[in-house]
C-alpha cells in the first residue's frame, strides 16, 4: 500500500475513532460504577446540537464547549435521577433520553434556525483546526499528526482515565460501587454520590464527543448525525472488557474498519473477491455479538451492573 | 429496619391514575417545548386532533399508523411478560419486511393472492422470529445479555437490508435504492378497495387489510398469554423465575418462546408497510417504529387492550403531527418523536416516581375519610 | 474442656448490655437481656434460630436500635445509631456473608473506605506497612496481593477479620464463623482468635456449635426465645448442660398416636449418600442418606443453614447432587440424569417449598392461577394447550373450602392473602393431587396460631392415609409435635436419628450442636 493510502487510512481511523473513544470512556465510567448507559446516542446528539447552536449564536468556541458540557452533565444527571435516586429501569431511562434528544434537537433546530433541523454552517475560525499539515494524510506521519486538538485530547484521556480508576481513591471506590455496592455502603461511603459523580464525568465526556462532531467533523449539526455511533461506542466498551485501554483498542479497530470499508469499495481482495461494504460495516456489531457469546474470550461485566442499589437496613 | 415506608397503592390507582398522571406529565413537558419554540400548544393540540380524526382520510392514516404500532407494541408487551425488554423490534421488523419481500418477489407473479399473501404473512413472522430467536438462544445458552445483543442485531439487520437492496434486489436501471415492484397478487388490498366492492365510498389511503391482522394479533396474544398453558408458563417466568423453576418450567425455554413470538409480531410490520403500502422493498420502512412500540407498550401497560388503545393514540399523534407540520411550520413530526421519548421517560423510567407521593396522599385522604365517618356514625 | 481462666480479679468490662429489649411487631426478639463481656476474653453466645442472639449483636453493631436498655462500651455509656458509631467505638463485625469486592486484591479490600491518601500509590504503601505489622502482631497470615476471587473461604474470612482490626476494632463480633469452614480452616481460625485474645482484643462468638464454645470460650451466654437462660464460665458447665439450656424444657412432646409405620415396609423414597457443593465450593450436603416409609412423618431438625434446605432442593428435583442416588418408587436417579420437578410430580412426590413468596406462589397471580402452579399441564387443567379456567376455579374453590382459606375468593391476588392462608393454599394445592411423598419446608413460618394447628392436623392426616411426609423446620417444637422419628442435621451431615420416644432435650441439643449425646 502506498504512503498516501496508508496515511489516509491512519488519518481516517483516528478521525472516526475519536468520538467513539470519548463515548466509550464515558460509558466505561458509568458502567464500572454500576449504571447502564444507553443514552450515549442521545447525549451525543444533544451536545452536538448544543455546541453547534452555541457556536452559531454566540460566535465563541470556548462558550460552545462550555454549553455542550453543561448540557451533557444535565442529561447525565437526569439519567441519574431516574435510575439512581428513583431506582428506575436503567435501560428504559437510557432509551428515553436517546429518543427524547433525537426529537428535541430537531424541533429546537427548526424553531431557532429554520434550516430543516440543521444548525448554521460554522466558519473555520469557529471550528477546531489541525495542528499540523494540510488536509491530513499525505504521509503516514501526517496521518498521525495532522489532527485537531480534540483527537489528541481523546487519546490522552485514555491513560488519564486509567490513572483515575487504578490509582486514585475515587477510582477505587467507583469500581467497588459497580461490584459490591453494599460493601461500599458498609464502609461508610455514599453509593449515590459516587454514581452521580461517575455520571457527571460521563456527561462531560459525551459532551466532548458531541462537540467534536460539530466543531471538528462537519461544520453543522445535522439531524441524527450520530448514526448509531453511541451504540458502537457501547459495543467498543464491551469489546474492551470494560477497561479504558481495551475500549481504545476496540474504537481504533472499529474506526479502522470504517476507513477500510470506504477504501475497499469495489476493490477485490485476493481469494475472496469483492467484499460488500455492508459486511465491513456490520463487522463491529457482529464481533461484539461473538464476544458476548463467549466465543472469543469472556467479557465479564461489573457484578452489580444494572441493579439499583437498595439499602438493606 | 428499612427507612422507606412500604406503601400500598390501591389497584385502580396503580393501573388507572398513575399511567394517566405519567402521560399527563409527558404531555405537559411537550406543551412547554412547543410553547418554548414560540407556538401555541393549545392550538397545536386542536390541529393535531382534527388532523387525526377530523376526516375520513385523516382517520384512515391514523389507523394505518396504528396498525404498525400495534405490531411493534405487542412485540414489546409479549417480551415484557417474560421479564425481558425487547429493544430489537427495529431489526426484527426489518427482517420481517425482508421475508415478506422475498416471498412476494418469488411467488407474486405466478400465484394467486390467496396463496401468496398468507405465504408472505408466514414469512414475515418467521423472519422476524429468527432475528429475535438468535439473541434469545445466545442468552439461554451462553448468557449474553439480550438487551445488548438485540441492539447489535438492529444494526446487523440494517446492514443486511442495505446489502440485499443494493447488491441483490435492486431493480436495474432504477436510481432509487429499492426492489422491483411486487406483482399484484402480493399486494394487501386497501380498505378503500374493499369498501368500494360493497358500495361504500372511502378516500384512497394507505390503510389496508393489515389492520384486521393487527386486531387479530392482539386477540391471539391475549388468548395465548392469559388463556393457554404456554402463556401461563411465560408469565410465571416473567413474574417469578423461582416459582417457575419450582413448577418444572424451564425459564430459558420460555424466554426463547417469548422472544420468538415477539419477533414474529414485529415482523408483521412488513406486511402493513410493504405489502400494504409500498409494494416493494425499500430501505426505510421501519424508521423508528420499533422504538415507538416501546412507548406504546409502556403506556398500554403491556396488555393487548392497552397496546391497541395506545397504538391508536400514537397513530393519531403521527397523523396529526404530519398535518400539524403543514399548518404550523414550527412544529414538525420531530415533536411527536420528542413526545414519544418523554412518554418512555415518564411512563417507563420514572413510572413509579410519583407512586410514593400518591400513596401518602391516598393514605391521608382515606384516614381523614374514615375519621369523618367515625365521627358521624 | 479447659479454657484458660480469665486472670484478673476485677475484669475490665469490654461490653456491658443491660436490660435490652427489642420487639419486632408482636415478636419479642430480645426480652430484658443482660450481657457482660470482659475485656481480653472470648465470649460465646449460643442459641437456636430465633433465640435472639443475632438481634442482640445487631443492636451492638448499630444495625438496630434497642427499644429500651443501656449499652456501655469499655466502661463508657454508648449510643450506637449505626455501623459507623460502632466502628468508632472499636467494635468490628465479621458477617456470615462476606462484604468483599471479588475483583480487588486483599489489600484494596482493606483499603476501601479508609484510604489515607487520595493517591493510591502512597496509600497502598502505607496501608501495606500497617497491615504487615498487624499481621505480625496477631499471627494472621494473608497474601495481600492475591485477588479475592482466588482466595479460599477461610482466607476470605481472615481478610474480613483483618479489615475489622485495621479499622481499630478492639471488640470483634463473629457471626457463625465456622459455618463455611473446613475442619482445618476452623483450627486455623481458633489459633487466630486465641492470638487476638493474647494481645488484648475481645471476641464475641455467635454460634450454635457447642464444641467450639468448649474449645475456645472463656464465658458463654445461652439465649432462648429472646431471653438469657444461662450465663457462666465454660469451666463451670458441661456440654450437656449447655445443650439442655439451649433447647429448653418441653412440657409435652405433643405427638398424637397415629398409625405406626411398619419398620419393614418398602420405602417410598430412598436417598443414598447425597453430596452437594455450592458455587463457592463449600460442601453443603455430605453423604446424606435417608429413607421415607409409608405412614410416617420424619422431621429434620437442626439449626438452619446446616444443609436442610439443600436436602429439600435435591430431593424435590430442583438441584442435582454431585454424587449419590435416589430411589423414588421404582425409578432410580443418578446425578447425570437427576429428578426434575415435573417428573417428581408425575411420580406423586409433592413439595411445599420453604419460601412461599419466591417459589410456592406467584404473588401477582390470582389465587386460582397460583393454585395450579406445577400442575398446569395436567389434563384436568389443560385441553389441547388451552387452560381450562373453569376447572381451575372449581378446584381452587374446593381447596379453599377444604383448607379453610380466607377470604374464599379464587380471583383475589395471591399477595393479598395473609401468610397463614397463603401457606394453606400451597399445602392444599399439593395435597389435592394425593401425593405419596410430601416434602415440606418450614410449614408454619409466618403463620398464625390457628392455621398452625390446622396445618399440623392435615400433615398428620396425610400420614394416617399412608403417605410419607418429610418436614424440615427450624422450630424444634414443631418437629417434636409432628414427627415419628427425628433426624438431626449438622454441617451437611446427618448427626443422628432418634425415634420420637428417645428425643430428650439434651440428646437433641447435643446432636444439633454437633456433639454426640453422652
Amino acid at each position: 500500500m502506498d504512503e498516501i493510502a496508508l496515511g489516509t487510512l491512519i488519518a481516517s481511523t483516528l478521525r472516526v475513532a475519536t468520538p467513539l473513544i470519548l463515548c466509550a470512556l464515558a460509558a466505561t465510567l458509568s458502567e464500572r460504577a454500576g449504571v447502564i448507559d444507553l443514552g450515549l446516542e442521545g447525549k451525543m446528539l444533544a451536545t452536538a446540537f448544543a455546541a453547534g447552536s452555541a457556536a452559531a449564536l454566540t460566535g465563541s468556541l470556548p462558550l460552545a464547549f462550555l454549553i455542550a458540557i453543561l448540557v451533557g452533565i444535565a442529561l447525565s444527571m437526569l439519567h441519574g435521577y431516574a435510575c439512581v435516586s428513583h431506582r428506575g429501569d436503567q435501560v428504559v431511562a437510557g432509551m428515553a433520553i436517546t429518543m427524547t434528544c433525537a426529537g428535541l434537537t430537531v424541533v429546537l433546530g427548526i424553531a431557532w434556525f429554520h434550516l430543516g433541523g440543521q444548525t448554521p454552517a460554522l466558519p473555520d475560525e469557529l471550528r477546531l483546526s489541525r495542528w499540523f499539515g494540510g488536509p491530513g494524510g499525505e504521509t503516514p506521519m501526517l496521518g498521525l499528526l495532522g489532527h485537531n486538538g480534540l483527537v489528541y485530547l481523546a487519546l490522552l484521556l485514555v491513560p488519564a482515565i486509567v490513572w483515575l480508576l487504578d490509582h486514585t481513591r475515587f477510582g477505587l471506590r467507583l469500581q467497588a460501587t459497580g461490584e459490591n455496592p453494599a460493601m461500599v455502603d458498609a464502609a461508610g461511603v455514599s453509593v449515590l454520590a459516587l454514581r452521580y459523580q461517575a455520571l457527571a464525568l460521563n456527561g462531560v465526556l459525551c459532551a466532548l464527543a458531541g462537540a467534536y462532531l460539530v466543531l471538528a467533523q462537519s461544520p453543522s449539526f445535522v439531524p441524527n448525525m450520530t448514526a448509531g455511533r453511541g451504540y458502537m461506542a457501547m459495543a467498543a466498551m464491551i469489546f474492551g472488557h470494560w477497561r479504558p485501554l481495551g475500549a481504545l483498542g476496540a474504537c481504533l479497530l472499529f474506526g479502522f474498519l470504517d476507513a477500510l470499508a470506504i477504501r475497499l469499495q469495489g476493490t477485490p481482495l485476493p481469494g475472496i473477491g469483492a467484499v460488500p461494504v455492508q459486511a465491513i460495516q456490520a463487522l463491529p456489531y457482529a464481533m461484539t455479538v461473538v464476544l458476548l457469546a463467549g466465543f472469543i474470550g469472556r467479557a465479564r461485566a461489573p457484578k452489580a451492573l444494572g441493579q439499583p442499589y437498595v439499602k438493606e437496613r | 429496619m428499612s427507612s422507606s415506608q412500604a406503601y400500598e397503592l390501591p389497584r385502580w390507582m396503580d393501573l388507572g391514575l398513575l399511567p394517566v398522571l405519567n402521560l399527563g406529565m409527558a404531555l405537559a413537558v411537550s406543551a412547554l417545548v412547543v410553547a418554548f419554540t414560540g407556538q401555541d400548544p393549545a392550538q397545536a393540540l386542536s390541529l393535531l386532533l382534527r388532523g387525526a380524526f377530523g376526516s375520513a382520510m385523516g382517520l384512515s392514516y391514523t389507523l394505518y399508523y396504528a396498525t404498525t404500532f400495534v405490531f411493534t407494541g405487542l412485540a414489546v408487551a409479549v417480551a415484557y411478560h417474560a421479564g425481558l425488554f425487547n429493544i430489537g423490534g427495529e431489526g426484527q421488523a426489518m427482517l420481517g419486511g425482508i421475508g415478506t419481500s422475498l416471498v412476494a418477489l418469488w411467488l407474486g407473479d405466478h400465484y394467486p393472492a390467496w396463496v401468496v399473501l398468507p405465504a408472505m404473512i408466514v414469512a414475515a413472522m418467521l423472519f422476524g422470529m429468527l432475528w429475535a430467536a438468535v439473541p434469545a438462544v445466545l442468552q439461554a445458552w451462553r448468557g449474553s445479555h439480550v438487551v445488548i445483543t438485540t441492539i447489535m442485531f438492529n444494526f446487523l439487520a440494517s446492514t443486511l437490508l442495505s446489502y440485499l437492496l443494493v447488491e441483490v434486489l435492486k431493480e436495474p436501471g432504477n436510481m432509487t435504492v429499492e426492489s422491483r415492484a411486487f406483482g399484484p397478487a402480493a399486494l394487501m388490498p386497501g380498505v378503500h378497495e374493499v369498501l368500494a366492492t360493497i358500495g361504500i365510498e372511502w378516500p384512497r389511503s394507505p390503510l389496508n387489510l393489515s389492520v384486521l391482522l393487527a386486531i387479530a394479533a392482539a386477540v391471539v396474544v391475549y388468548f395465548w398469554l392469559w388463556r393457554s398453558t404456554s402463556g401461563y408458563a411465560v408469565r410465571t417466568v416473567g413474574f417469578a423465575p423461582g416459582a417457575a423453576q419450582y413448577a418444572g418450567i424451564r425459564p430459558s425455554r420460555q424466554v426463547i418462546v417469548a422472544m420468538c413470538a415477539s419477533g414474529a409480531l414485529a415482523g408483521l410490520l412488513g406486511i402493513n408497510e410493504l405489502a400494504g403500502v409500498q409494494g416493494r422493498l425499500l430501505l426505510d420502512y421501519v424508521v423508528g417504529a420499533g422504538f415507538a412500540g416501546i412507548a406504546v407498550s409502556l403506556i398500554g401497560r403491556n396488555h393487548p387492550v392497552g397496546v391497541v388503545l395506545a397504538a391508536l393514540l400514537f397513530g393519531a399523534l403521527y397523523q396529526g403531527g404530519a398535518e400539524l407540520s403543514f399548518e404550523m411550520p414550527g412544529v414538525s413530526r420531530d415533536m411527536v418523536f420528542t413526545l414519544q421519548g418523554l412518554i418512555v421517560l415518564f411512563c417507563g423510567a420514572l413510572g413509579q416516581a410519583a407512586a410514593p407521593t400518591l400513596a401518602r396522599a391516598w393514605a391521608r385522604w382515606s384516614q381523614a375519610k374514615d375519621a369523618k365517618e367515625a365521627e358521624r356514625g | 474442656m479447659s479454657a484458660p481462666a480469665v486472670v484478673s480479679t476485677v475484669p475490665a468490662s469490654a461490653v456491658a448490655m443491660t436490660r435490652i429489649c427489642k420487639r419486632f411487631g408482636a415478636l419479642r426478639a430480645n426480652d430484658e437481656v443482660d450481657l457482660h463481656v470482659a475485656r481480653g476474653s472470648i465470649h460465646g453466645i449460643v442459641g437456636e434460630n430465633g433465640a435472639g442472639k443475632s438481634t442482640l449483636m445487631s443492636i451492638l453493631y448499630g444495625f438496630y436500635q434497642a427499644d429500651s436498655g443501656e449499652i456501655e462500651v469499655e466502661g463508657q455509656p454508648a449510643r450506637i445509631r449505626n455501623a459507623h458509631d460502632a466502628i468508632a467505638l472499636g467494635i468490628g463485625m465479621v458477617h456470615q456473608h462476606f462484604m468483599l469486592v471479588e475483583t480487588f486484591t486483599a489489600l484494596d479490600n482493606v483499603l476501601l473506605g479508609a484510604e489515607p491518601n487520595w493517591r493510591l500509590g502512597p496509600a497502598r504503601q502505607r496501608v501495606r506497612r500497617e497491615l504487615e505489622a498487624l499481621m505480625r502482631d496477631t499471627g494472621l497470615q494473608l497474601n495481600l496481593d492475591a485477588v479475592v476471587e482466588t482466595l479460599p473461604v477461610g482466607e476470605r474470612q481472615r481478610l474480613e477479620i483483618l479489615k475489622a482490626l485495621y479499622r481499630g476494632a478492639r471488640i470483634l463480633i463473629l457471626d457463625e464463623p465456622t459455618a463455611v469452614l473446613t475442619p482445618a480452616e476452623t483450627d486455623t481460625l481458633f489459633v487466630t482468635l486465641r492470638q487476638l485474645r493474647e494481645r488484648g482484643s475481645t471476641v464475641l462468638l455467635i454460634t450454635h456449635k457447642l464444641k467450639e464454645i468448649a474449645a475456645l470460650c472463656d464465658r458463654v451466654t445461652v439465649m432462648r426465645a429472646g431471653r438469657v437462660v444461662l450465663d457462666t464460665r465454660t469451666a463451670d458447665t458441661t456440654i450437656d448442660g449447655l445443650a439442655e439450656a439451649m433447647v429448653g424444657r418441653r412440657v409435652q412432646l405433643g405427638r398424637r398416636e397415629g398409625a405406626a409405620a411398619p419398620a419393614d415396609a418398602t420405602p417410598l423414597l430412598s436417598a443414598q449418600n447425597l453430596s452437594w457443593r455450592d458455587d463457592q465450593g463449600v460442601m453443603r450436603l455430605n453423604e446424606v442418606s435417608l429413607a421415607l416409609r409409608p405412614g410416617e412423618i420424619v422431621g429434620i431438625a437442626g439449626v438452619s443453614g446446616n444443609g436442610q434446605s439443600e436436602l429439600l432442593d435435591v430431593l424435590a428435583g430442583l438441584a442435582a447432587p454431585a454424587s449419590g442416588s435416589l430411589q423414588l418408587g421404582d425409578q432410580r436417579f443418578e446425578p447425570s440424569r437427576w429428578l426434575t420437578p415435573a417428573r417428581a410430580r408425575r411420580l406423586r412426590l409433592a413439595h411445599v417449598p420453604e419460601d412461599r413468596h419466591r417459589r410456592g406462589l406467584v404473588l401477582p397471580f390470582g389465587a386460582w392461577e397460583s393454585a395450579v402452579l406445577g400442575y398446569h399441564r395436567l389434563v384436568r387443567y389443560a385441553r389441547r394447550g388451552f387452560a381450562r379456567r373453569g376447572a381451575m376455579h372449581d378446584d381452587t374453590a374446593k381447596m379453599m373450602a377444604d383448607y379453610d382459606v380466607r377470604p374464599r375468593a379464587p380471583g383475589l391476588r395471591s399477595a393479598k392473602f395473609s401468610g397463614g392462608n397463603q401457606q394453606k393454599l400451597v399445602l392444599a394445592r399439593e395435597a389435592l393431587h394425593q401425593p405419596k411423598v410430601l416434602l415440606v419446608g418450614q410449614p408454619t413460618r409466618g403463620v398464625d396460631i390457628g392455621a398452625i394447628e390446622f396445618i399440623h392436623g392435615r400433615l398428620r392426616a396425610m400420614r394416617d392415609a399412608g403417605g410419607a411426609v418429610l418436614v424440615v423446620s427450624s422450630e424444634l417444637d414443631e418437629i417434636l409435635a409432628l414427627s415419628d422419628r427425628v433426624i438431626v442435621m449438622n454441617a451437611g451431615r446427618i448427626a443422628g436419628e432418634l425415634p420420637i420416644d428417645a428425643c430428650s432435650e439434651s440428646a437433641l441439643g447435643c446432636l444439633m450442636a454437633g456433639v454426640q449425646p453422652q
